[in-house]
């Protein structure tokens, strides 16, 4: 749906050329949610931005639904940007309209018969769940309801992509997942193209297909989300994750509860474990039959795209026979052992 | 005695009632003056002020020539002192009116002159838009004429408003320095009566009619801003 090829963007100024977008390509499929992740001043906010080309690209092209958008007059280019809806951190919204007529402005620039246009911001009305609120002005929305009439807005004229420019970076961690929830809804039912940008990596967690890692300029490492998850390979990927699931390990705790255990044989380690494993008691059978003690120091569980996923800090106590079979065994019932 | 003072009044109402009507006169030519210059200076600045703002780099119309060679004109043209302006464009008064002298053809220069303080104005307002919500139209496809329309002028409006009340008290100002040099209106009254025929009331009351005047605007502007204001909570 989306192709991005040999994408460089150059901002020149006074002093010096500033490398934005360095030779990046990416492919968006058809129906599926596609999120970019970076730090501020990574790219990311720019490559969005060339897609419906608010921002002129130096070199490359861009193909949205077979056209490249590069490569467009002035009035196609308009007509192309009709097609791409895009939602924003601030929202954007007219405070000198109603909520109805902000979501009538798209249609009014593309010049929709006044019948079929109320007809049509009223549906989408429905579907973002502010039907009450159709006369009220945007200074009176909380952010969460400014960003469902910036959705309705950015899908009145059918488009065939949805842009998110950092949407939920501006609401709190509630109203972030109702969005999240709508933009899916909304995925699945028109099989509509979603591509997002964001800095948090819940976001990508919670609704998105695949993923992409952008850091200095450059695409890093592109993946679906639970293997970037789960084995991430690069340092930007991995601190990412690090950020999201707290494993607990400071080293120096670490090793103060260690020293109590001084006598006994003892080792730390870190088991994560993937998917149906998950579900196993698998501790608690390598328990009995190593005569182990496991001593359990932090853990936690997460899901991404409902596959559980997770990481367990032990500290193995007893013989070194015993937590040598142990770890084995562990391994060996398809866990990632990393020893402390 | 009360008999005494009332004929001391009376008397007193009696020589000076022709103060009244030449004030009423005065007053009513200075209203006209003031709106029918301020009406004209918005028709030419307003377009003016939108051209100045969306000719910018990066803005929707961009052009650096024209957004350059306006610029040095609004700015050349503020910087001539009004008197000196009222002076310099009585040949183009006698062209238009056919007479330098006298409300209509104070007008002339009063319009003149304000053009490029409403276009400034203008940009002014148009600049505290949020440009976001351009973008936005933009990126929805909206075009230059879509944008001015839409978004510029009609999220700008409340500031417009506080403009033309700024707009308008400073010609109320601009016209009585128009009057001096014959323009008629409170200006022409307070300078000719007041000052050369040394008639202190004429100037005292003058002055009450001008302090009401620009007060009546102001609080006419901020309440029509507030209104389109509050209409938005």
């Amino acid at each position: 749906m989306i192709e991005i090829k040999h994408l460089t963007k150059i901002y020149h100024t006074a002093n010096q050329d500033i490398l934005a977008l360095d030779d990046v390509s990416l492919s968006v499929n058809r129906g599926e949610i596609f999120g970019i992740i970076g730090l501020s001043g990574a790219g990311k906010s720019t490559l969005i931005r060339c897609i419906n080309m608010l921002e002129k690209p130096s070199q490359g092209s861009i193909i949205v639904d077979g056209q490249d958008v590069t490569a467009l007059k002035q009035r196609e280019l308009r007509a192309a940007r009709q097609k791409i809806g895009i939602i924003f951190q601030q929202f954007n919204l007219l405070s000198s309209r109603t909520v109805f007529d902000n979501i009538m402005f798209p249609l009014e620039i593309a010049a929709v018969p006044g019948k079929e246009a109320r007809d049509r911001v009223n549906q989408l009305l429905e579907m973002v769940g502010l039907t009450d609120k159709a006369r009220v002005y945007p200074e009176q929305l909380s952010g969460g309801q400014k960003q469902r009439v910036g959705i309705a807005r950015a899908l009145a004229n059918d488009p065939k992509v949805l842009l998110s420019d950092e949407a939920t970076s501006a609401l709190d961690p509630e109203t972030t997942r109702s969005i999240l929830k709508l933009l899916k809804d909304i995925n699945r039912q028109l099989n509509l193209t979603i591509l997002l940008i964001t800095h948090d990596m819940n976001v990508i967690k919670q609704i998105c297909d695949r993923v992409a890692v952008i850091n200095n300029s450059k695409i890093e490492e592109v993946g679906d989300v639970l293997s970037i998850f789960t084995n991430p390979q690069t340092p930007t990927s991995q601190s990412f994750i690090k950020a999201i699931i707290n494993k607990g390990d400071s080293e120096e705790y670490m090793q103060d509860l260690l020293k109590e255990h001084r006598g006994k044989f003892s080792k730390l380690i870190r088991v994560s474990f993937i998917g149906a494993s998950a579900g196993d008691p698998i501790i608690s059978s390598m328990i009995k039959k190593f005569d182990v003690d496991a001593n359990i120091l932090h853990g936690n569980i997460d899901r991404v795209k409902d596959v559980p996923f997770g990481h367990l800090t032990l500290e193995l106590i007893g013989s070194q026979q015993g937590i040598i079979e142990s770890m084995e065994y562990l391994k060996n019932s398809g866990l990632d052992i990393e020893v402390i | 005695m009360i008999i005494l003072a009332n004929t001391v009044l009376n008397s007193f109402w009696v020589e000076n009632s022709w103060i009244m009507e030449e004030l009423l006169t005065a007053t009513w030519e200075t209203l006209y003056m003031v709106f029918i210059s301020t009406a004209l200076s918005y028709l030419f600045g307003l377009p003016l002020g939108v051209i100045l703002v969306t000719t910018e780099a990066g803005h929707v119309l961009e052009n650096k020539w024209v957004n350059r060679v306006l610029g040095v004109i609004v700015n050349a043209t503020r910087s001539i002192p009004f008197i000196i302006f009222l002076i310099l464009v009585i040949p183009l008064t006698r062209l238009i009116v056919g007479t330098p002298i006298g409300t209509v053809a104070s007008m002339v220069p009063l319009t003149l002159a304000a053009i490029p303080f409403v276009a400034r104005m203008v940009e002014t307002s148009l600049k505290e838009i949020h440009w976001g919500l351009i973008e936005a139209a933009v990126s929805m496809g909206a075009n230059a004429w879509q944008v001015i329309t839409k978004v510029l002028l009609p999220e700008a409006t409340p500031s417009i408003i506080l403009g033309v009340a700024i707009t308008t008290i400073s010609l109320v100002g601009y016209s009585a320095m128009a009057g001096i040099v014959g323009g008629g209106g409170l200006g022409t009254l307070a300078y000719y009566q007041g000052y050369q025929r040394y008639e202190s009331l004429v100037m005292w009351a003058t002055v009450i009619v001008l302090i009401l005047f620009v007060q009546c605007i102001q609080i006419l502007g901020d309440k029509m801003a507030a209104k389109t204001i509050n209409k938005r909570r």
